[in-house]
């Protein structure tokens, strides 16, 4: 017998093996009774409409404090639709010609989510669920019954429903809610967003009809990868799926645990794993993926999206929400790195025959002190109460550090004159990304707290290579013998000063790089956040003592094509 | 009554965080205030209305008309245009 198979839009990745719950919210049934008069009906429904406005207040909290405060602000906006002056006037309106607030109330609510549900655009039509919502709310408060939406589901179950509205998803219990499948709604929808948030595997857009074809307490698969709901699975197929779902379990149990714990070499030194990140929205999966702190904090994406600078209230705003995000972590936020070959539009760039090696990083600042100096303020005075730290890209000699830190110190002189909050002991640290810096390291160490180096940059300017330059693109080696060199010095240069060094360069990702810069006693390794567990893996798995061998081999190789295979074989021996 | 037309350039549109934005600024006056959608052509609808403002179906670029009457009408203006032209304080 083959299965029978239904799909949807997959919305949550992920696979649920179990027992239907077909859920269909009661129809909240009107009693028939007279209207009072207009103000006496208007007053019920006032009476209810603060009811529903503490049980939202209170459903935003517990959102908040369960998936985060983005997933909760839907329900800010449902209280904004509980007020909307146009939904009261619609209800007066139907309470004027005789009819019961609860009628009024059902109508005007109709009427108004028929307006949303026409509307071509799915995040716009998708608001129509949302004025249902909060006119059933207020309609169950009127007859006076309890919130109960999905609390009949007492067993493991996967829940198959015509649409969830926000307030019914609010109510599923994450222990109890082993997927769920929707006739209704995108990839947008509330539902699918806070599935995937919480985890629990879901497909939407299942199409009209999708409750006739199931039945509660039949056995059922959910596949929240590929969108498919397969009904009442034979033994074969349902011993595969578990199959399945037990490996994909496995493999993320042990990036988890990985991911959860500080990375440490095999003989327990610890190395401080962070992540590269360039808007908020990454500092959340950096956390997911288990970053210690973030290593570069990229802020281009500020400057670049506009016709004007940002203002210093929101780059004030983002970085204070991603040091909040990053709870208590350390946060590197690089000043602006932006240069001619991506400029905007607001700074006059003169024609540059070389923009790699013009007008760009702190050369900008440097030369724009105000745009500088609204992102110092905005930084200083996001980071009170947070371990922030401050990075100046492309240093190339201790004349630009130091005039960079004075500006940073007018910038603090100037916020204690505005008697405005700021954080006074804020790190400093530079990239280190020109071969200027990394030899000058021990010179560069008078004004610096710590070193980070950019291999991208530091590669393209050793080798004198545009690695988007085909023909010449090969020359691009990041394991090539200078650079590693180079990388070597400034480790070794900053510790005699007693700085640490970290890298945040694609180089501190990637495996065959790792063992090196372990042993050349690299403090931080920053990378993307993806590559965080399977890094954190490999360094657990190394000592010190092995890889200050390994490093001192690989500085005896002369091209890079030596350390390649060299690395290569070391990592298949691992 | 003052009346302008300004463009919309917040990746969402009115919707979302902007949306409820707008109509909390709006809320803040005593004047009547009314905005359409001039690119998809559509009627005026209450400003302070969060369902009305999302019926406009305003999305990135598109313009949009706001009047304002009353003793705060100038104010108001001024307060929704400073809100749309700042990007919503954001992006």
């Amino acid at each position: 017998m083959s299965d029978q198979i239904l799909r949807g839009i997959p919305a949550s990745d992920g696979i649920a093996i179990g027992s239907v719950f077909c859920y269909v919210p009661d129809e909240l049934s009107i009693p028939v009774c007279a209207a009072g008069t207009i103000v006496e009906e208007m007053a019920r429904f006032d009476k209810a409409r603060e009811r529903a406005r503490l049980e939202l207040q209170s459903l935003y909290e517990a959102i908040k404090k369960r998936a985060g405060k983005e997933e909760a602000s839907i329900f800010e906006a449902h209280q904004e639709m509980l007020f909307d002056p146009t939904l009261e006037s619609k209800i007066r309106e139907f309470v004027e010609i005789g009819q019961t607030v609860e009628h009024a109330l059902v109508n005007a609510t109709a009427e108004l989510a028929n307006l949303l549900a026409g509307m071509p655009d799915e995040l716009f039509a998708g608001r129509a669920l949302d004025v249902k919502d909060v006119g059933h709310r207020v309609l169950r408060i009127l007859l006076g019954l309890p919130d109960t939406a999905l609390s009949a589901v007492t067993e493991p179950s996967i829940i198959v429903a015509e649409d969830l509205t926000p307030s019914d998803t609010a109510s599923l219990d994450p222990k109890l809610t082993l997927g769920f499948a929707t006739a209704q709604g995108g990839l947008t929808s509330h539902s699918a967003i806070l599935a995937r948030t919480l985890g629990i595997p879901a497909i939407v857009g299942m199409g009209a009809g999708l409750l006739e074809q199931v039945s509660s307490n039949t056995s059922m698969i959910l596949d929240g990868r590929t969108g498919e709901l397969i009904l009442e699975p034979d033994d074969e197929t349902s011993a595969r799926y578990k199959q399945i779902k037990a490996q994909r379990e496995s493999h993320l149990q042990i990036l988890k645990a990985v991911a959860e714990k500080q990375a440490c070499t095999a003989n327990g030194r610890h190395v401080e794993v962070a992540a590269n990140v360039g808007e908020a929205a990454s500092a959340r999966s950096a956390m997911e993926y288990g970053a210690e702190g973030i290593g570069l904090l990229r802020t281009e994406f500020l400057y670049l999206e506009d016709t004007q600078p940002p203002s210093e209230e929101k780059q004030y705003r983002i970085y204070r929400e991603i040091f909040e995000v990053m709870a208590g972590r350390p946060v590197i936020v690089r000043t602006l790195d932006i240069g001619g070959d991506k400029p905007p539009s607001y700074l006059p760039f003169p024609d540059e025959m070389n923009p790699f090696l013009g007008w760009r990083a702190i050369r900008i600042s440097l030369d724009e002190p105000e745009l500088f100096k609204t992102q110092l303020r905005a930084i200083l005075r996001a980071a009170v109460g947070h371990q922030a730290r401050i990075m100046f890209p492309m240093i190339s000699d201790l004349d630009e550090l130091r005039r960079a830190r004075a500006i940073l110190e007018t910038v603090k002189r100037n916020l204690e004159l505005d008697s405005v909050e700021f954080a006074a002991n804020v790190p400093v640290g530079i990239m280190v990304e020109t071969p200027a810096a990394a030899v000058l390291v021990d010179v560069l160490a008078e004004a610096s707290d710590f070193f980070s180096l950019g291999t991208n940059d530091l590669t393209q300017y050793t080798m004198a290579v545009d690695r988007g330059n085909a023909k010449v693109s090969g020359l691009f080696q990041p394991l090539h013998p200078a650079v590693l060199r180079l990388i070597w010095q400034t480790i070794e240069a900053g510790h005699a000063k007693g700085k640490w060094v970290g890298m945040c360069g694609e180089l501190a990702g990637m495996t065959k790089a790792i063992p090196i810069l372990l042993g050349f006693g690299l403090d931080e390794f920053s990378m993307n956040p993806r590559a965080i567990p399977e890094a954190k893996h490999l360094i657990g798995k190394l000592t010190d003592e092995q890889t200050r061998s390994i490093a001192g081999q690989v500085m005896s190789l002369g091209t890079s094509a030596d350390i390649e295979n060299y690395m290569k074989d070391i990592l298949v021996a691992l | 009554m003052a009346e302008a037309t300004i463009p919309v350039k917040h990746k969402v549109g009115l919707h979302a965080r902007p949306a409820a934005l707008f109509v909390q600024t709006a809320a803040k006056f005593s004047s009547r205030i009314k905005v359409k959608n001039l690119t998809a052509n559509g009627n005026f609808v209450d400003a302070k209305s969060i369902i009305m403002v999302l019926t406009l179906g305003v999305m990135k670029d598109h313009q949009v008309v706001i009047q304002t009457e009353g003793a705060d009408a100038q104010a108001a203006l001024e307060a929704l245009q400073a809100l749309i032209e700042n990007n919503f304080g954001e992006a």
